[in-house]
């Protein structure tokens, strides 16, 4: 970081240290106000209902993370990790597709020039600024229509479409891909989509993974889509069984201990994504913020 | 910041996203010594217009330039066309079928007996809604939401940023990871981790702000609101926060040190030359957030299941529309209440690309005007 040095006349005299205390301190109280709740969440997990509901939340007082984790793999024939499987395919695969659809259309915007491109490129950024809750009813009225409401096809389809990813991927394009690295391979006689494939793609690669890892986070965090989609559930996401087992705690306090563990469990993958792909979700809220 | 402003190339339309501000189009710090950060964005291309015209292009000058122009332009759309595919299905369709469907109500045939009947009404659906206390009374709710949260998240965001971006700030790292991370949070699970927390029986929070002599109930009438933005701000303030430092560690720094070295203290660093510089930021966040507000339903819909909550089932106009399509059955009037929503979304990111706009105007108006007098 290419901090300014603190040389510069300091207009207070205790100023340095006491400022420098200051900054540090708000940081730090901003800081634990973020990860309290997640704290909390840990230690939440590893009580049962009576520790859960009685306890001291920071205390290990009845401590039982075994057996929320084997009630949880029991509980109605362990469907808590099929939601786990449906929610990584949803969101694996999803995210998948949806971020080779946004490079593809990203690098079309970046490399190729056509008449009313930048119109086109602006009913993208249209549907930015499309509020998605909003087409989710008329979307699962359609899929009722067309039978395939409360199918896997119900909740994958509508999430390989993100405008704000053909965005970024044009960014991240017109960064990582030299238009020389083109030309050359054109001269070659390489094809079009040759050279797309096989020169501009690894070249974004990086640029992919960002796309990649906010569809991922976009479609694991999704909580409206399946709950309008979906009443089966055997195909429920994480989001949505855990919302349905939350409704049975006001009755039933049993179901507390699972809802936190299942909560904590759901949260690990993309608290691991976002700690070791740090460089990737920096690099995409940077390229969204002006460039 | 004149010179920042050039023309990377044709900005579509407005200060939405697309603004570019300058000619780095890498993806910040990463991207620093990557081959393709310095390419002008314009100089390898064919001119634009009719592709096919032997103009003094790259094309022209290798052999075959005519059909390796035909074979771009094939390319091109075979790329695009994915995405535009589900974009016409996904969006276009849906937003079709909803203006379509808010045209129509379903009616009781003869006595009743005879099932329904869908017939044509019109805007009927729409002055229903409109007609509805409790639709009207969720906009109100959404107006304080937003009058709450969004002043709180951009003066939070950016105060945090500039901390951040300070001289003085250790371990930026880590702080900007912790900040960030309720980001991983899936929305539903903040909620759902919040509103444990606001349980007087699970909470180690309501505990202790009992034993400090605060009495305070997330759950009552007046405690909705503060409930409701406090999860929002949890799941967004660090995520916009890092947006805002992305953008102060991308100003020139040799800017920074010359206001340094003309005495302007860090107060006046932050106030007068920094913020003005990630002006695109902010409302970029500002337009995201007011579109994200206006879909409010995760986290007061797990208020509202939680016991003696005063967020009612209609709390907001998409917990509205919820209910009408799928407690009431009522589709007409669900989708028109999705498009008087989508609509509300549309005239205030307008409002909020305009109103950046002409202050954007002014100021250079300002600037010019001094420039004269100088």
């Amino acid at each position: 970081m290419s901090a300014t040095t603190p040389t510069r006349p300091g207009p207070r005299r205790s100023g340095p240290w006491l400022s420098k205390a200051a900054v540090n301190g708000a940081l730090l109280l901003s800081a634990c106000y973020m990860l309290f709740p997640l704290v909390w969440l840990v230690t939440a997990a590893t009580k049962d209902a009576g520790g859960l509901l009685g306890g001291n939340a920071f205390s290990f007082e009845g401590f039982d993370l075994g057996g929320n984790l084997a009630r949880l793999a029991e509980y109605g024939d362990g469907v808590y990790f099929r939601w786990y499987l449906n929610s990584l395919l949803y969101a694996g695969g999803g995210a998948l597709v949806c971020s080779f659809v946004c490079i593809a259309a990203g690098y079309a915007f970046d490399t190729y020039d056509f008449r009313g491109k930048e119109k086109l490129f602006g009913v993208v950024l249209m549907g930015v600024l499309v509020p998605s809750t909003a087409l989710a009813l008329p979307m699962y009225l359609l899929a009722s229509k067309t039978g395939v409401v409360n199918s896997y096809w119900a909740v994958l389809v509508p999430v390989l479409v993100n405008p704000f990813g053909v965005y970024l991927s044009r960014v991240f394009c017109a960064g990582y891909i030299p238009g020389e690295a083109l030309e050359a391979a054109r001269i070659d006689g390489a094809g079009e989509l040759r050279t797309f494939w096989s020169i501009g793609l690894p070249m974004v690669m990086p640029g992919l993974v960002t796309v990649f890892l906010f569809q991922f986070t976009a479609i694991w965090n999704n909580f409206f889509l399946p709950l309008v989609m979906l009443s089966d559930q055997q195909l429920f996401p994480l989001s949505l069984g855990l919302y349905a087992w939350n409704s049975n705690a006001h009755a039933e306090p049993g179901f507390y201990p699972l809802v936190v563990t299942g909560s904590l469990l759901a949260v690990v993958p993309l608290v691991v994504a976002f700690v070791s792909l740090q460089r990737h979700w920096k690099a995409g809220l940077t390229a969204g913020s002006v460039k | 910041m004149t010179d920042r402003v050039t023309a990377g190339r044709p900005g579509p339309g407005g200060p939405a996203p697309g603004h570019r501000e300058d000619g780095r189009p890498g993806p910040g710090g990463t991207a620093a010594g990557h081959p393709g950060t310095a390419r002008s964005t314009t100089g390898h291309r064919t001119p634009s217009g009719s592709p096919a015209a032997p103009a003094p292009s790259p094309a022209a000058v290798r052999p075959g330039g005519r059909s390796g122009a035909r074979a771009r332009a094939g390319a091109a759309a075979l790329l695009l066309a994915p995405f535009f595919v589900l974009f016409a299905v996904v969006m276009v369709l849906p937003i079709g079928y909803a203006l379509w469907l808010s045209l129509f109500t379903e009616k009781q045939s003869g006595l009743g007996f005879g099932g329904t009947e869908t017939v044509f009404s019109g805007l009927g659906n729409y002055t229903a809604a409109l007609g509805d206390a409790a639709f009207r009374e969720g906009f109100l709710v959404l107006l304080g939401y937003c009058l709450v949260y969004i002043p709180l998240l951009l003066a939070g965001g950016l105060g945090l940023a500039l901390l951040l971006d300070s001289a003085l700030a250790r371990a930026r790292r880590f702080f900007q990871l912790a900040l960030f991370l309720p980001h991983a949070v899936p929305g539903i699970i903040a909620a759902l981790i919040w509103v444990y927390l606001y349980t007087p029986q699970l909470s180690p929070v309501v505990k202790a702000m009992e034993a400090g002599g605060i009495g305070f109930d997330f759950f009552s009438p007046s405690g909705a609101l503060p409930s409701v933005v406090n999860i929002a701000l949890w799941e967004w303030l660090g995520y916009n926060m890092v947006i805002f430092y992305a953008a102060l560690q991308a100003i020139d720094r040799s800017v920074l040190e010359a206001a340094t070295v003309d005495g302007a203290g860090a107060w006046r660093t932050a106030f007068s030359i920094k913020l003005p510089l990630i002006r695109a930021s902010v409302v970029m966040v500002a337009l995201f957030t007011v579109i994200g507000s206006l879909q409010l339903f995760t986290e007061p819909l797990i208020l509202n299941k939680g016991t003696g909550s005063a967020v009612t089932s209609t709390w907001t106009p998409n917990m509205y529309a919820y209910t009408a399509a799928f407690d009431r059955n009522d589709y007409g009037l669900a989708a028109a209440a999705s498009v008087l929503l989508a609509l509300t979304a549309a005239l205030l990111s307008f409002a909020v690309t305009r109103l950046a706009g002409n202050r954007e105007k002014k100021s250079k108006e300002r600037k010019a005007r001094k420039e004269r007098t100088a």
